[in-house]
């Protein structure tokens, strides 16, 4: 974790870079180097993308499916959704769901890695092991286990609430209700990101020089002023890109919900974005709606996301 | 886990007794409140871990104890009947080709994004920034939408239900975040290195396998583990390419068999999970550290 990676000779290493010409020969070199990965790209992400955008304005259903000629509808698509209330429902919702489930985990990441650095060795090394055993686990894995855990007859966790008093949860099925649907699905979605986020901040946190600290000190702040003023600022690069890739990864939810909704969940009252596409293309085979609607959200997520990555490039030396 | 930073001895300074500038007065109460935080963190730990205790926890129970009044919390007198349950169905040959997959997904990514660090890393050039922006957006699309198309593509080229058709998809989605993450590591070796070797009389390629490599592989390995767990875990585009039973990946293999028993053999399920699950675990214990600055030298860049 200490690994520190000093990119010290930055500076000029850039200022050498762009004196083009100076090697003719180099000039083509890094084009070639991004061939095989831009042809991977373009051949499955690129073209499903085309294609895609090309669906999104055609009348393209399972009759299409088996072969019949696609019509060219226009924008009637995109009318459709964005005419369809239940399209701004489900937008909502995962807005909602992937806004509360990135806040919850940047900020039990960002307490675990702090807790991390105030401890002692060996605690310190229980906790991240801990982490790590979550983090490792298979999304299925681990989706089946909190359905154990959260299983209305035998589940531990119903054990555990009527043991505790609370009589009404035996026997309480926790995926039929909307609510507690999304109480389940945040539970899981935060056991399992935090750990990321916890052992990427912290490896920022162990970059701060402790100099700074004791400067600080010495001046006599406040833990929580040393935190405010040195800490936050440090490692703040390291919160941007962690908090960006938990946005993006929050709104993409998807196999949890899937899962989940398998074992028990009202689909119409739990469809967060992924499987809300999902079961329009795959499941109703309304094709040409479901492309429309993937484009609109990509569109959401870069605008929601559009912020930080401005931030990203103004402060990162991209 | 973690070799010894900074920060650690700058916390545990109060507590050494040679410390001769600290006063004496400060050091008991800061002791005993950290003690209130190591006990805090063993705690959070017991939290994190529980579930997965749980899994392996049931795996061993019979039946009829999975199933009592009160649950059982320690195995003892347990059984390996569910995983004679789990051995007897298809296991193995759903092994063989999740292995295939990921192995396949590994390497190729691994290649192509190195190359790729290379270029963003080591040269600049018209298009750079670009290119690195377009890295970060390619993961904000919304996959679900792109499964049919990608669908109907491997369907062309006959390579639904393949290995392959999988395994090109996979790469396409890990392949960003890869690049991200080398990116950070190839800036972590000074380039007056290599020029040093340069001077010295090496050729190119020689200082890049002498010098630059050697120094590089701890990154190759974080984010070969990282495109390696992706690969592994994936569940919803082998759902929708692998649609032959005979062609499943794990994930898949152990959907259908938690819906084939789903209440009846929660043991055997948990079974399931543990074969699918520890391996990797034990694994990733072993070279995380190494994926953390990785994920994180490609934001702080030092």
């Amino acid at each position: 974790m200490s690994d520190v990676r000093v990119a010290a000779p930055d500076v000029p290493e850039r200022r050498r870079g762009t004196s083009p010409g100076r090697r003719g020969r180099r000039r083509w070199t890094p084009y070639l180097l991004l061939v095989p990965v831009l042809l991977v790209l373009a051949a499955a992400l690129g073209y499903p993308l085309f294609r895609q955008a090309v669906m999104s304005f055609q009348e393209y259903g399972l009759a299409q499916q088996f072969g019949q000629p696609p019509r060219w509808i226009g924008l009637q698509n995109y009318r459709e959704l964005v005419t369809d209330s239940y399209l701004w429902v489900v937008v909502a919702r995962s807005i909602a769901f992937c806004l509360a489930n990135a806040a919850v985990t940047m900020v039990v990441g960002t307490a675990l890695a702090v807790l991390m650095t105030v401890i002692g060795r060996g605690p310190r090394l229980v906790l991240q092991i801990g982490l790590l055993l979550a983090w490792a686990m298979p999304h299925l894995a681990s989706l089946t286990v909190w359905q154990w855990l959260f299983d209305s007859q035998y589940g531990v966790v119903n054990w555990v609430l009527v043991r505790l008093g609370l009589e009404g949860f035996a026997g309480h099925s926790w995926l039929i209700d909307q609510l507690s649907f999304f109480v389940v699905a945040t539970i899981v979605v935060v056991w399992m990101s935090v750990p990321f986020v916890a052992f990427a901040v912290y490896a920022g946190l162990t970059q701060v020089p402790g100099e700074l600290y004791e400067a600080a000190q010495i001046d006599g702040s406040t833990a929580w002023q040393r935190f405010r003023a040195v800490t936050v600022p440090l490692v703040r690069p390291v919160l941007l890109i962690v908090g960006l890739l938990q946005i993006i990864w929050d709104l993409k939810v998807f196999t949890q919900i899937f899962v989940l909704q398998d074992a028990g969940g009202i689909t119409g009252d739990t469809n967060l974005i992924g499987t809300y596409i999902y079961r329009l293309g795959l499941g109703e085979g309304r094709f040409g709606l479901a492309a429309a609607a993937s484009w609109f959200v990509l569109l959401i997520t870069v605008a929601l996301s559009l912020y930080y990555v401005r931030v990203l490039v103004r402060e990162e030396d991209l | 886990m973690s070799t010894p930073t900074t920060v650690e001895e700058r916390t545990d300074m109060p507590g050494r007794p040679a410390a001769p500038g600290a006063g004496r007065r400060p050091v008991r109460p800061r002791r005993r409140r950290r003690r209130g935080y190591d006990l805090l963190a063993l705690v959070l730990a017991a939290v994190w871990t529980f579930p997965v205790y749980w899994m392996i926890n049931s795996s061993f129970l019979p039946i009829n104890r999975i199933r009592g009044e009160t649950p059982t919390f320690v195995p003892v007198g347990g059984t390996l009947s569910a995983y004679a349950r789990v051995f007897d169905s298809d296991f193995l040959s759903t092994l063989r080709i999740s292995l295939a997959v990921t192995l396949l997904t590994v390497g190729a990514a691994l290649l192509f994004a190195f190359l790729a660090a290379l270029a963003l890393s080591r040269f600049r050039f018209r298009g750079r920034k670009s290119f690195v922006l377009a890295v970060l957006i390619v993961q904000m699309i919304p996959a679900e939408g792109l499964f049919i198309s990608q669908f109907k593509l491997l369907e062309g080229w006959q390579l639904l239900n393949s290995v392959a058709g999988l395994s090109l998809l996979y790469v396409a989605a890990v392949v960003p975040f890869t690049i991200w993450m080398l990116r950070g590591f190839v800036n972590g070796v000074p380039r007056e290195l290599e020029e040093a070797a340069l001077v010295d009389g090496c050729s190119p390629a020689q200082a890049f396998f002498r010098i630059t490599l050697p120094l590089l592989a701890p990154g190759l390995v974080a984010s070969g583990v990282y495109a390696f767990l992706q690969a592994w875990n994936e569940f919803t585009l082998a759902l929708v390419i692998m649609t032959r039973p005979e062609q499943m990946t794990l994930p898949l293999w152990l959907r259908t068999f938690t819906e084939a028993n789903r209440a009846s053999d929660w043991a055997g399920i948990m079974a399931g999970s543990v074969l699918i699950a520890v391996p990797v675990m034990i694994f990733f214990l072993f070279v995380q550290h190494r994926m953390t600055s990785g994920l994180v030298s490609g934001a702080v860049k030092g």
